[in-house]
């Protein structure tokens, strides 16, 4: 059922698509990102897809990534592209989901928003947005949420230090 | 786009009024929160009303926010147990089996969990879903003014709170479930227990359906209150009984089965009109249904161990630990390194109090996890409010937070 999907993606899509991989038993689909729109209104309208649920949208930072127990070709390094935005979408009419995901580059991070085609990625491209500092272009109102407008710098980037503080009333004494 | 005023007053100052008799009027700006009685948690939202409607609501969430996701990159997959407690507080146990789940996923332990384990698990997430929906039914009700259901159900909640005292030892924040099984037994005549307690709860779910059902000031303000239709809340990605309110038949636990929850018969009710009234009605059903597969796990329970017999996840026993050197390492690096997970991702998600609460874990083969992402309910669910509330009066917020049932915890991660 679910290969199914990911086999229909790249015969219909192949050219967009860098590669699909299984991940315990998760579908994965690594999409170019110029052509994340149009992959994505395909899913959701073409009859056998039926993607209509968007589920989650967020990002992996790959900064410290050095699997243990893996060859070193499998760690970051520097010059490949630092983050992935993972989007889970969900079929309520065949129970099938998938993983889209975006490959950026630290300088340029940055994709297309996926809210005008599913109205529940709005906030979560803005936590997205306000942990990562990945822009999403065309996002109606792209604030962050959770951190207040004067946090500098996005929390759960990788070289965001855990015990930093940012008091928002000065306070010498926490400095 | 025109300024707000000149959109919904069709003039921008006192002076452009069309006819002498109409009075001249403002929008106004009120701050609703982020500490305000009727809000559930800490959120604020910032209200521009005309006279007693709401034009625009502006919902900030984040004033309980504790960087779970954060702290969980340099915490063991053990020490996240208690993090997950204080997503949604009202129902941790459900936290704590999402969680366990995904990391079982990755270790490749779904499915191969001792089968008492799993039924204390659907009995503790039973148990945790019931307290809350007693709670948001009750404190929504409180919140219009009806401060007896609310007095009912909490005495009702803290009759399992006290079950699940007995169990796990804490009230609210138990952390009982571990990676691979859960953290004890339960006690000697505690389904015993907890069957009398069932059938005193359906006393209790009689009295407020009594008291509310009927209550014509309960219905005018919950009905036709914050409608959602059903293509609405499927674009939204809303779960749980808010989108079950709006008429979408889905729930994790029936469509995409985990734990043992094929192995009881239950229905899920689906509401017709989204409104807040449905909203309730799912809720109270749920509960009954809830109270349905309690009684069925009560009755088949099997006996067994609890734990996963895996010296990956597993602690060795105590007195082993005590007395062999070998245990007593195995002990030591099971605390201090914690569980190793194989390099991998996955997303595993459980029907929560709320909706789907996912867990998208990226391990990368130590101790602690590279990520791991929640996907809150009340997150989600939160993000519709500021269309709900426009176009509806002040008073009629309080009712459609209440329904939403955001739990500032889960939502602020």
């Amino acid at each position: 059922m679910a290969k199914k999907v990911l086999d229909a993606l790249v015969a219909k899509h192949g050219a967009a698509i860098v590669k699909t991989e299984q991940i315990h038993g998760d579908e994965v689909a690594w999409v170019k990102r110029e052509a994340l729109v149009a992959v994505a209104t395909w899913l959701r309208d073409d009859a056998a897809m039926a993607f209509d649920y968007p589920v989650f949208v967020t990002a992996i930072d790959r900064l410290d990534w050095k699997p243990l127990n893996r060859p070193p070709s499998e760690a970051w390094t520097e010059g490949q592209p630092r983050f992935e935005v993972c989007v889970q979408l969900r079929s309520s009419k065949h129970k099938h989901r998938i993983r889209l995901k975006v490959a950026l580059a630290e300088n340029d991070a940055k994709l297309p928003s996926l809210t005008p085609l599913w109205a529940g990625f709005n906030w979560q491209e803005r936590e997205t947005f306000d942990m990562y500092g990945i822009k999403f272009e065309g996002h109606p109102d792209l604030r962050r949420i959770y951190m207040y407008e004067e946090f500098v710098g996005h929390p759960l980037r990788k070289d965001y230090p855990k015990d930093k503080r940012q008091p928002l009333v000065r306070r010498p004494d926490l400095a | 786009m025109p300024d707000l005023k000149t959109l919904v007053l069709g003039r921008k100052d006192a002076q452009d009024l069309d006819t002498e008799t109409e009075l001249p009027h403002e929008l106004m700006t009120v701050n609703m929160g982020p500490s305000h009685p009727a809000m559930h948690g800490t959120v604020r939202i910032v209200l521009t009303v005309d006279g007693e409607k709401v034009v625009k609501g502006d919902v900030q969430p984040g004033y309980l926010h504790r960087c779970f996701e954060k702290e969980s990159e340099y915490a063991t997959y053990t020490q996240i147990f208690p993090y997950t407690d204080r997503l949604n507080y009202v129902s941790p146990m459900i936290n704590n089996v999402g969680y366990a789940m995904a990391v079982e996923k990755l270790l490749g332990l779904t499915g191969k969990l001792p089968r008492r384990a799993e039924y204390i698990r659907v009995i503790v997430s039973e148990v945790s879903r019931v307290t809350d929906h007693l709670t948001c039914v009750g404190a929504s009700a409180m919140e219009l003014g009806a401060f007896g259901p609310f007095l009912f159900f909490l005495k009702a909640r803290e009759w399992l709170y006290g079950l699940l005292e007995k169990v796990s030892g804490a009230r609210l924040t138990h952390s009982y479930v571990r990676v691979g099984g859960v953290n004890k037994d339960l006690p000697d005549g505690w389904t015993g227990e907890l069957a009398l307690t069932l059938e005193q709860i359906d006393g209790v779910i009689v009295e407020v359906e009594g008291l509310l059902n009927g209550n014509r000031i309960f219905r005018d303000r919950m009905a036709g209150i914050g409608k959602m239709t059903r293509e609405d809340a499927i674009r939204w990605g809303q779960t749980g009984p808010i989108a079950r309110a709006c008429g979408v038949d889905y729930d994790v636990r029936r469509d995409h089965p985990y734990s043992v929850y094929p192995e009881f018969e239950f229905d899920v009710p689906v509401g017709t009109t989204g409104d807040c009234f449905d909203r309730y009605l799912v809720r109270v059903e749920e509960i009954k249904q809830s109270i349905r597969i309690l009684r069925q796990a009560i009755a088949k329970i099997p006996d067994g161990p609890i734990m996963v017999d895996d010296p990956r996840v597993a602690l060795p026993p105590k007195h082993e630990a005590y007395n062999t050197i070998e245990a007593m390492i195995r002990h030591f690096k099971h605390i201090v390194d914690g569980i190793k997970v194989p390099a991998g991702e996955g997303y595993s998600f459980v029907e929560g109090g709320n909706g789907e609460l996912g867990f998208f874990v990226v391990a990368d083969g130590t101790g602690r996890p590279y990520k791991c992402y929640c996907r809150s309910p009340s997150f989600v669910h939160l993000s519709t409010s500021e269309t709900l509330i426009t176009g509806h009066f002040i008073a009629d917020v309080v009712p459609i937070f209440g329904m939403i049932n955001m739990i500032g915890g889960e939502c602020d991660k």
